[in-house]
């Protein structure tokens, strides 16, 4: 395991997609490591992107991935998307609209499921993101899956994050509102070029003035075309910006906190769950309980209290 | 956690029909596995760097144009110069008989025509995997 540290942090891209593996897998091997990782991590900003399917988000982190590396930056790209809950299987072709940067030794590209994780994220990318500022990427990118109601966990893990939306949605931006409308530290209408573009900036700005009529930063619009590169120069400053926000006003603490806090939670749960589901002594008796659940002989609340109390006690 | 088997599809070289590797990787998906489908025109070293990267088990090539040998056994050959000896290398296409024999010398281990089964596949994957 200390070998494998080692080469994750001298940027062997080997070693880190092999880490990656093992924590996505939860092998025991990669809680050692990623207590070796851990003390070299915190220096990558981390820009989370979410948006509805289609708007573009693949092609957007395309273009700013080469601008970064322009500036010499190296980059990490964390691309996620469904997991079937039926097969357990994944389709991952967010890599289609990146396959220029595949032979870029400065950017490393991870297509990942979401294995049964709500909320846009999936369990192992708090530790993919550790790996990837560890190995020395100045930025690491994480590209939820595109639903565009729930996806909003993104924002415990991003520095920075944006939320893509495209004209021509209209007023379902409205419905909107409640969820992905409220956690963008930056918003981009992108494929500008296509009619309705004023109406969703105007949807969007009518919005700001609500959500930020108290706060001291008004939550920025941009308008790009990711596929002609068009407005991308301007997005890059814009999260540069941001960054320079947080460390001025000491957010960036707050906001690093909650994503240790997400991280501890996520990873306590996880424990949890795979005690009592799959260790031999709570087994038997979970298949049991939900037996007696089906023939009403127990409820599910007192029957989730028997399991509680055994590891509680 | 159950491991999960990840292939990465590619389709290497210049021709453009992607459908058989299009319902191959939907096929995989539906059999339970992670598959990281590439897209069109990719080099055999740009195949290479994405299997090193998203640390595959499966590397799935699809061609139609008659280049396997070059292109099939190119990818072949910087895997194994890579040291990626644990990744299993399969082929589908419009494939001639007397090259496959070749091409499983060559380190293409299952190679699969028109008309195959997606379940074929789907088994000798399950079945060959090596980590």
């Amino acid at each position: 395991m200390k070998d494998i540290v080692k080469k994750v942090l001298s940027g062997d891209p080997r070693a880190i997609a092999r880490l990656i593996t093992l924590a996505e897998n939860n092998d025991p091997s990669a809680a050692d490591a990623m207590k070796e990782i851990h003390p070299h991590t915190g220096k990558a900003h981390v820009i989370g992107i979410t948006g509805v399917m289609g708007s573009g988000k693949s092609t957007l982190i395309y273009e700013l991935t080469r601008r970064y590396r322009k500036q010499g930056k190296k980059v990490g790209i964390i691309a996620i998307d469904p997991t079937s809950p039926f097969s357990g299987g994944a389709l991952l072709g967010d890599r289609v609209r990146m396959m220029e940067l595949a032979m870029d030794q400065g950017v490393f590209i991870r297509s990942m499921g979401t294995r049964g994780m709500l909320g846009g994220l999936t369990s192992a990318v708090y530790d993919v993101v550790e790996i990837l500022d560890a190995s020395g990427k100045d930025v690491v990118i994480v590209e939820t899956v595109g639903v565009g109601q729930a996806e909003v966990d993104v924002i415990k893990i991003a520095d920075t994050t944006l939320v893509i939306i495209v004209p021509g949605l209209g007023d379902s931006i409205q419905t909107l509102k409640a969820g992905v409308m409220e956690i963008a530290d930056i918003y981009v209408v992108n494929k500008a070029d296509r009619a309705g573009v004023e109406q969703a900036v105007a949807e969007v700005e009518s919005l700001v003035d609500i959500t930020c009529s108290e706060k001291e930063r008004k939550t920025p619009i941009l308008k790009t075309i990711a596929k002609q590169g068009k407005g991308v120069k301007e997005l890059v400053k814009e999260i540069e910006n941001h960054e320079k926000y947080l460390k001025k006003t000491k957010e960036f603490e707050a906001q690093r906190r909650l994503r240790y806090e997400a991280e501890l939670v996520e990873i306590i749960r996880k424990r949890l769950m795979n005690f009592i589901f799959d260790e031999e002594q709570f087994k038997d008796r979970v298949e049991e309980l939900i037996d007696q659940i089906s023939k009403k002989e127990i409820d599910p609340h007192s029957a989730a209290g028997e399991i509680l109390g055994k590891i509680l006690k | 956690m159950e491991k999960k088997i990840r292939v990465l599809v590619a389709k290497p070289g210049l021709d453009g029909h992607d459908r058989g590797a299009k319902v191959v990787a939907r096929a995989l998906r539906d059999a339970g596995m992670e598959v990281i489908y590439t897209g069109l025109h990719q080099t055999a070293e740009m195949i290479v760097e994405t299997a090193v990267q998203e640390d595959v088990d499966v590397v799935g090539l699809s061609l139609l144009s008659g280049a396997h040998m070059t292109l099939f056994v190119d990818v072949a050959k910087i895997m194994k110069k890579k040291g990626l000896d644990d990744v299993l290398i399969v082929g589908g296409g419009i494939i001639p008989e007397d090259d496959i024999s070749k091409l499983k010398k060559e380190g293409i281990s299952g190679v699969f025509g028109p008309g195959t089964p997606t379940e074929d596949i789907v088994k000798f994957i399950k079945k060959n995997v090596k980590k």
